[in-house]
């Protein structure tokens, strides 16, 4: 088995303390870029190396580090640690693991973008997780790794944990910042985009915690060792959480572009109890649905291959179906979550997902004609495209093409005369 | 460069501002993008999603950065694959915008759709049914039918008081959060707000009291629904039932624009009543705005049970009742026989037209023309006042605001949020006052002095104002007496005089005046007297209209008895006039015509709203048939022909008619008209916009106040101005009187604790030795120490700062 890059604690015990991590060259990285590089040496480093945001958009990090507004202070950085997503526990283990290596990506992206303030945005479960990582922001106070002027260079920087209350929604990079600055977390009409006006209006950058953790290995070696990994367009390691009916869930570490038969049956086992695979949801609850065939399984894990067959990669968290799960329950489950966690700011979402439950439970329960399915089709369609942000898009994926690819768990009885 | 950006929606080409949003510039076309959450007089949020269009932008050849063209010459326009909110996007040139497709069509029906599955629909029972955007929107691109099921509605509660003014009604709510935008973005006091998310999102306060804001009326005008109501409109009638008549705020000297809806009643005895008063647009003075003591206080008082309806003379010591032309005869009389020695009182609630016919029989009678009022200054800002064209709306970077001895936000709401306004804008607004008042906030510098040394605090000026383009200095009477305020008048304008600019637009002096029309009476000739008790003591008759000197403490009985004669005209039996030997029932202004003269020296009409009570006249035909028995000829029935006499004689207003006066233009935004989802209920303004007057070349008959000693030793009661007081109007308001203030009286927490005082403790004030009034005491270590503030109208008669006590009355600790 290759090093690992990102779980590096599953081969080095105790690498949360902070001596093991400096042992095995934590902050090397770091303390390379502020006292050899220039910033926008940083920047340019991060956007060779091709890393795309793991927090399931891909979106190009050097190039959205690239578009942080310079003429504005002060900057801020913002590490997204909301991780929210049904079926998604990868940074959870990074944090809890190999603390460290993400907070030396916070460090190195602020050096980058000239913030001297970046804040950890956690979601509110995560509190006993919060406790531990302030005692490791205070070690690193300790160390003289965070302050002021560090290693001399009159470059200054604290980190801030912060504990979300508890929505889904405050994952939206947008959301996240409004609930940051302690108002209601809900999306922000983008453009502008956090890079010009983020938090408190000022520049900031919002990176998932995998995509920060990404980021001192990519200093340390060089974006040509990282392009190496993955694919061309989708290149380096990503955490796989892999769940549902598989014989060994859990967090793994593969290249980008790994095939989902890889991840399915070589490291997770397959499927127990001798059942079939029959779908697959590769972005968590936020999913198209994919028919689990010979060539989806076959198809890589990477942005662009997995839109081939009709979804996203999302954050990677992939949820495994087998043939005992009916899709009208699952759609059902799926609907519920982003009903109880729409935001209500706008229309489609806040109505379509409370009027979706409502003919979801009659389906599932058996108690709609067929026309309902369709209605529910057609109010998932409604939505489609119109909505402020994403959520309201990600709420009628699994609902779209579990009737549209999955039309045999649909079949609904004839209406029953009344007495 | 001309900055202008030029597109096509639904085929005709515009031209527009660069930065203007798709759905304005197509409403300056009349094309209606329908919105809910968009406010034209808000940032764009782009929650409801209603204004979906087709955008499409011309392909830009990437290389050589020109507009690809068609075989046509054309430029080829490219359309995303996703509809677009109109509220959100600004225009680009070359921009084409469709709102009539087929795919826009459904995506707003879609919309609807959605929007009125947690609707309850109860239209026929709702107060804005037929006002109400989402009705209208629903009929022009809404579903006939909805496939929703009626059981599957969220059952919420329909009637949750926001506070005592406001009530919500949770069901009806669509979460466009205009309310809490307004509050937040417009007026700055976030006192509402979302709570929860999904479908359980819902309007809460975060205030106590209630929806703790002056502003409140307006987020029912701007509501999309009927979720807000008022609690003086609420269940009171349909809007189709409703007329509307234009008139004018006389609640301050802003003069904001107002409709006043009537209709019939029942319980009326079928006669027209008030409904509810509505903001008229004036971008010039209230854009689309009132606060809620005129929408709440400015009609109520109109339809109280103690109106005088029938004149009443003094027979045997005793008023009874007598006719109109008796009464007429003995005033004319009386006052006639007090040639030389007449003493005509008015308050600053008159029209013009009634000071115009005063101040002529006044001057026939060779008799002092006095104003009961106490801010001076008004002869000044005749000559040093805004000139015209001017508009608070267009200061912005570069130009500077001074208020000075003025809690503008309790004293001229509007301006305060003008001023606010302009902050935001960029202009430097500098306050002047020993404490903080809420338009510090907005303020970038703030001149502290102590009551009484406010022309000093003028040698402080910043560079930002005493360098700034244009420059606009409101200044009041806080702390201050008339020979205070004459004294700081003074001084402001020689500051005012001395502006590069001044003379122009958006250049000048204003006083903030108590009253609707106090400018006007300075304008007409009518002066404060120093001394009023004095005035008193030396007229042989007394002639009095809207003025109350008795119960406002200015005069004691004693003052009166040397009179030949007491002639008072007004609505209720004052205390004044139940010591007059005439009196005489005038009629309120929103049952006649008129017009105020605004601290902007903006003439402005108001027009008869509902008939008036039976035996009732309008104050300017009282006095021309008062004058007509003494050989004077005055207009005495037709408002027009008593301003076309005005303006006749006096020089500001040479050339003014009511037909100049009622002109108007187009403003924007657009509202009031069928398109109520664009600017909210505010009416359009089709009834006058008003005239400013051209400054006066010098100051005609300057107001010099006699020196009076205005600084006492030890604790000191000074006044103040508070909007929710307890004067005559307000304290006859059905809606405003669970929120009109305590009886206050602010002290530094110093003095409080050297008096054994705390906040809500009730206490004794004794003024100059005199008898104790009860108040409660409250707190503010922001004022300067040896200070009493005590607020005018509350019924402790502060006019000027005069030597006071205090003690605690005994175990009476507020609850």
């Amino acid at each position: 088995m290759p090093d690992y890059i990102l779980l590096r604690h599953r081969q080095i015990p105790d690498l949360d303390r902070l001596e093991v991590y400096m042992q095995h060259g934590g902050f090397e990285a770091f303390k390379k870029a502020v006292t050899t590089m220039k910033p926008e040496e940083v920047v340019e480093e991060v956007f060779q190396s091709g890393l795309r945001g793991r927090g399931g958009a891909g979106f190009p990090t050097g190039l959205k580090w690239r578009f942080i507004d310079k003429n504005n202070t002060p900057r801020y950085v913002v590490a997204n640690a909301d991780e929210s997503e049904p079926g998604t526990f990868k940074d959870r283990e990074i944090m809890e693991g190999n603390p460290y290596q993400f907070f030396e990506g916070v460090m190195i992206c602020a050096y980058a973008v000239g913030a001297d303030t970046a804040y950890n945005y956690m979601r509110g479960e995560f509190w006993e997780l919060a406790h531990v990582l302030d005692d490791k922001l205070a070690a690193l106070e300790e160390a003289g790794l965070l302050g002021d002027d560090l290693f001399g260079t009159g470059f200054s920087l604290r980190i801030h944990n912060h504990l979300g209350a508890g929505a889904y929604i405050c994952g939206e990079e947008t959301a996240l910042l409004e609930s940051l600055e302690g108002k209601l977390g809900q999306p922000r009409l983008r453009p502008p985009f956090p890079p010009s006006f983020g938090l408190y209006g000022k520049p900031t950058i919002v990176n998932n915690v995998e995509t920060l953790a990404n980021v001192p290995p990519i200093i340390e070696k060089g974006w040509q060792w990282y392009k190496s990994i993955g694919t061309d367009r989708s290149p380096g390691p990503k955490v796989f959480s892999l769940s549902g009916n598989v014989e060994k869930p859990g967090n793994y570490e593969l290249p980008l572009g790994s095939t989902f038969r890889e991840l399915i049956f070589e490291h997770g086992g397959g499927i127990p109890g001798g059942k079939n695979i029959k779908g697959i949801m590769p972005a968590g609850a936020s999913s198209a649905i994919i028919v689990a065939d010979e060539e989806a399984l076959d198809t890589p894990m990477d942005y662009e291959s997995v839109q081939n067959v009709g979804s996203l990669l999302g954050s990677a968290s992939i949820i495994v179906i087998d043939d005992s799960v009916s899709m009208d329950w699952l759609v059902k489950k799926t609907l519920h979550f982003f009903k109880h966690e729409s935001c209500g700011k706008c229309t489609p979402c806040r109505e379509g997902t409370y009027w979706m439950t409502h003919l979801i439970d009659r389906i599932e329960a058996g108690m709609a004609g067929p026309d309902q399915v369709d209605l529910l089709n057609t109010v998932a369609q409604n939505i489609e495209g119109k909505c402020l942000c994403a959520l309201g898009e990600f709420a009628i994926q699994a609902v779209m093409t579990g009737i549209q690819r999955f039309p045999e768990d649909w079949a609904q009885p004839e209406p029953v005369a009344a007495d | 460069m001309t900055n202008t950006v030029t597109l096509t929606i639904d085929d005709l080409q515009v031209t527009v501002p660069a930065g203007t949003l798709v759905v304005d510039a197509a409403k300056r076309i009349g094309i209606d993008i329908p919105v809910f959450c968009y406010h034209p007089k808000m940032e764009p949020v782009g929650m409801c999603r209603m204004c979906l269009v087709e955008v499409g932008r011309p392909q830009i050849d990437r290389e050589t950065r020109q507009p690809v063209l068609d075989e046509h010459g054309s430029p080829v326009v490219q359309f995303g694959g996703k509809l677009e909110t109109g509220c959100t996007v600004q225009v680009s040139e070359g921009m084409v915008v469709r709102g009539v497709t087929e795919k826009v069509q459904a995506g707003r029906n879609e919309i609807l759709e959605f929007i009125l599955t947690s609707h309850p629909l109860d239209c026929p029972i709702c107060d804005k049914g037929g006002e109400c955007p989402l009705q209208n929107l629903t009929m022009a691109h809404g579903p006939g039918t909805s496939r929703f099921l009626y059981d599957d509605k969220i059952q919420l509660a329909k009637h949750v008081p926001l506070g005592e003014l406001i009530y919500l009604d949770r069901e009806r709510c669509i979460q466009c959060a205009r309310c809490t935008r307004f509050q937040d973005e417009v007026v700055g006091d976030p006192v509402i707000g979302f709570f929860n998310r999904g479908r359980s999102l819902e309007i809460v306060t975060f205030s106590d009291p209630g929806f703790d804001s002056i502003w409140s009326g307006n987020t029912t005008d701007i509501c999309t629904v009927g979720a807000l109501t008022t609690a003086d409109f609420r269940f009171g009638a349909r809007p189709w039932e409703l007329n509307a008549a234009a008139s004018i705020c006389n609640q301050c000297p802003v003069g904001c624009n107002l409709t006043f809806n009537t209709r019939r009643e029942a319980v009326s005895g079928g006669n027209f009543v008030i409904k509810r008063a509505m903001p008229r647009q004036n971008e010039a003075v209230n854009e689309i705005w009132i606060c809620d003591k005129g929408r709440f206080t400015s009609y109520h008082f109109s339809e109280s049970e103690d109106r005088l309806t029938q004149p009443l003379v003094r027979v045997n010591g005793e008023l009874v009742p007598a006719e109109w032309g008796e009464a007429l005869d003995i005033a004319a009389e009386k006052l006639g026989a007090a040639r030389g020695s007449l003493l005509a009182l008015a308050g600053g609630r008159l029209s013009n037209e009634d000071l115009f016919n005063m101040k002529s029989l006044s001057d026939h009678l060779d008799g002092q023309a006095v104003l009961d009022t106490h801010v001076a200054g008004g002869e000044l800002v005749a000559a040093y006042g805004l000139a015209p064209g001017s508009n608070l709306g267009d200061l912005g970077p570069g130009d500077a605001v001074l208020v000075i001895a003025c809690d503008l936000e309790q004293e001229a709401p509007l301006w305060w949020l003008r001023v606010k306004q302009a902050a935001e804008r960029g202009a430097t607004v500098v306050v002047a006052n020993p404490r903080l008042t809420k338009l510090d906030r907005s303020a970038s510098h703030h001149i502290s002095y102590t009551y009484g040394q406010e022309i000093s605090a003028l040698e402080r000026l910043p560079e930002a104002f005493t360098k700034a383009r244009d420059r606009v200095v409101f200044f009041g009477a806080e702390g201050l007496g008339l020979a205070g305020s004459a004294r700081l008048a003074k001084a402001l304008a020689e500051l005012v005089s001395g502006f590069e600019r001044t003379g122009m637009p958006n250049n000048g002096l204003v006083a903030v005046h108590p009253h609707p029309n106090d400018q006007g009476a300075w304008e007409l000739g009518f002066r404060p007297a120093a001394d009023l008790a004095a005035a008193f003591s030396a007229a042989g008759a007394a002639y009095l209209a809207g003025s109350d000197p008795l119960g406002d403490g200015l005069v004691s009985e004693a003052d009166l008895d040397g009179l030949d004669c007491l002639v008072v005209q007004d609505l209720f039996l004052t205390e004044t006039a139940a010591r007059a030997d005439v009196v005489l029932p005038a009629q309120a202004y929103v049952e006649r015509d008129g017009s105020y003269t605004s601290g902007e020296r903006r003439v402005q009409r108001f027009f008869s709203a509902v008939p008036e009570p039976a035996g009732t006249r309008p104050d300017f035909t009282i006095t021309a048939q008062i004058a007509m028995r003494l050989d004077l000829e005055l207009e005495s029935r037709i408002a027009p022909r008593a301003f076309a006499n005005l303006a006749a004689a006096c020089p500001p207003y040479q050339g003014l008619t009511y037909v100049k006066l009622a002109r108007v233009e187009e403003q924007f935004p657009i509202v009031g008209r069928g398109d109520m989802y664009y600017g909210g209920t505010t009416y359009e303004n089709s009834q006058g916009l008003g005239v400013q007057l051209p400054l006066q070349e010098g100051v005609v008959n300057a107001w010099d106040a006699p020196a009076v000693q205005e600084t006492v030793a030890g604790l000191s009661a000074v006044p103040i101005t508070r909007l929710y007081d307890r004067g005559a109007l307000a304290s006859r308001s059905r809606t405003l009187a669970p929120r009109l203030d305590e009886v206050q009286v602010v002290l530094h927490p110093k003095d409080a604790a050297a008096l054994d005082l705390s906040s809500g403790r009730k206490a004794a004030i004794h003024l100059n030795g005199g008898s104790g009034m009860e108040v409660e005491v409250a707190l503010d270590p922001g004022i300067p120490q040896g200070y009493a503030l005590v607020p005018r109208s509350m019924g402790v008669p502060v006019h000027r700062p005069v030597g006071a006590s205090l003690r605690a009355l005994e175990g009476e600790l507020a609850a």
